[in-house]
Formats: structure tokens, C-alpha cells, sequence
């Protein structure tokens, strides 16, 4: 009926190590999911992912440990476990990116798992936070505004 | 916590585990079923058949009736399909990070090349 995870790949117009860096850069991470990550990028490092609620103005963070941190190929981290416990696959979600280049591209594959084996609440955790984050449209047009982007290729680069 | 996200937190519940999930596969592959019919097609016993049964009830998506002598237990549609949603919904959420991900990686090599 269902699985216990989600997977996804897809190829992107860019080179291994660009899209590296957008995933893994807490800078472009906010771009694309936070308000606000701060994120020791090592194997066993701690992190904090952020969102400001557009309605209350409330900010909520989650804690995330990194699990894999092997550039540019692999970066995995579990989230969504309770903030005064360690991470464990009973009660937390692990997300874990995979990056092949493809000729002059890079192949991505997600799997998020640890629906089965944890609570529910991090779902419907994960459902919460999407009404917080209110807007793909407005990182899109923030994006647009800001030639910040051009930077942010000369800085990847 | 509102009504509906605690009616999504038992649907979840129930789903989280994966012989539960096989019990209720097997009423859904079968239409109706008895406990002892479905314990005949899982690796588990009859009573833990009954337990699984027992949180399906209570999260809607299976219920009882009776057949002369034997309890026969359907699926609701309806209550599957919620729980089958829920989890697409996650799925959406990745897939629009995703979509930012490509985006973002995308223009960044495009501005970053040289002449550009």
C-alpha cells in the first residue's frame, strides 16, 4: 500500500560539484527549504534547520545530525528527532542525497526513510513546516531580485 | 493539536508498521476477510493478526462485521486513500525542493561561466 520512504532522482545542468554546494551550503540550503540552517558540515556534526512562520512571525527550529559528509558524492542527515534526544533510526527521518556526474551534469538521488520505523509526528511535522514556508514564489522572485545569484556562481565556482 | 492533525496522527500510527500494513493489504487484495484468513496469507500468528486488526479499527481503516458466525473485517476506501495522501504529500515537499535545487544549481554554473 505504501512504502516507508520516498525516493526521488533527477539530472541537473550542472557540474558535481556545483550542485554539491547547493545542497550542502547552509547559504543555499536557505534558498531552497530554510529561513535559517546552521550546520556543522562534518560526519556527526549538529545542526539547526530554522523557518520563520509568515502568519505569526514565530520562528521554530529542528535539530539535524549529518550522518554521511563525503564531497561531492554523498550527504545524509537525520531530522525530526525529538530536540533533547540523539538521533536514532526509530526516531528520526534520514535524508540521504546521492551525486554521480553524467557527462557534463550531475545525477541526484533523494531517499527520505524512517517513516515506518519512527512516530508519526514527522510527517505531519513535515506538513506543518510546509505552511510555514509559504512561498516558492517568493524565493523564486527573491532570486530574480537579487544578483546575489551571480555571486553565489562566482563563490561555487 | 487541531482535530485533523490528530486524525492524521492515528492514520499515520497505524501505518507505521509494516505487518500492519501487510494485514491490510491482504483485506484490500481480498475485499473482506477473517483473522484466521488473513493469518494464513503473513508470517505472523492469529493474535497478532487480531492486534493489528484492533489499531486498524480504531484508525478507521479497517471495520467489522458480522457474517452468521464469522467476523469478516472490510477496508474503507476512503481512510486508505487519506493515509496513501498523507505520505504523497511528503513526497511533494521534496519534490519542490528538488525542483529549487536543480534551479539554483542550474543558474549558478550558467553565471558563473566566463562571458556570461
Amino acid at each position: 500500500m505504501t512504502q516507508g520512504h520516498i525516493e526521488r532522482e533527477l539530472s541537473i545542468d550542472a557540474p558535481i560539484d556545483v550542485v554539491w554546494a547547493t545542497i550542502t551550503e547552509p547559504e543555499q540550503i536557505n534558498e531552497w527549504w530554510t529561513d535559517t540552517a546552521q550546520i556543522d558540515l562534518h560526519p556527526g556534526g549538529d545542526g539547526r534547520l530554522g523557518w520563520v512562520s509568515r502568519a505569526t512571525n514565530e520562528p521554530m527550529t529542528v535539530p539535524l545530525r549529518v550522518e554521511r559528509f563525503e564531497p561531492p558524492h554523498h550527504f545524509s542527515f537525520r531530522w525530526c528527532h525529538p530536540d533533547a534526544a540523539a538521533p536514532t533510526d526509530a526516531n528520526s527521518l534520514l535524508v540521504e542525497f546521492s551525486l554521480t556526474s553524467d557527462g557534463q551534469g550531475t545525477r541526484l538521488r533523494l531517499v527520505e526513510s524512517g517513516f515506518d520505523t519512527r512516530e508519526w509526528t514527522a510527517a505531519e511535522r513535515d506538513a506543518e513546516l510546509a505552511k510555514h514556508e509559504d512561498g516558492w514564489t517568493r524565493h523564486l522572485a527573491t532570486l530574480r531580485q537579487h544578483a546575489a545569484s551571480v555571486a553565489v556562481g562566482a563563490e561555487v565556482r | 493539536m487541531s482535530a485533523e492533525a490528530a486524525d492524521t496522527e492515528a492514520l499515520w500510527g497505524a501505518v507505521a508498521d509494516p505487518s500492519r500494513r501487510r494485514v491490510l493489504d491482504v483485506i484490500l487484495a481480498r475485499g473482506e476477510a477473517t483473522a484466521t484468513e488473513i493469518a494464513r496469507e503473513v508470517p505472523f500468528s492469529r493474535q497478532a493478526v487480531m492486534k493489528h486488526l484492533a489499531v486498524l479499527d480504531r484508525a478507521g481503516l479497517v471495520s467489522a462485521h458480522r457474517r452468521g458466525r464469522e467476523v469478516l473485517y472490510v477496508a474503507s476506501p476512503e481512510r486508505v486513500g487519506a493515509a496513501v495522501k498523507s505520505l504523497a504529500r511528503v513526497a511533494d515537499l521534496w519534490d519542490r525542493r528538488l525542483s529549487s535545487i536543480k534551479r539554483l544549481a542550474e543558474r549558478a554554473h550558467r553565471e558563473g561561466r566566463p562571458g556570461s
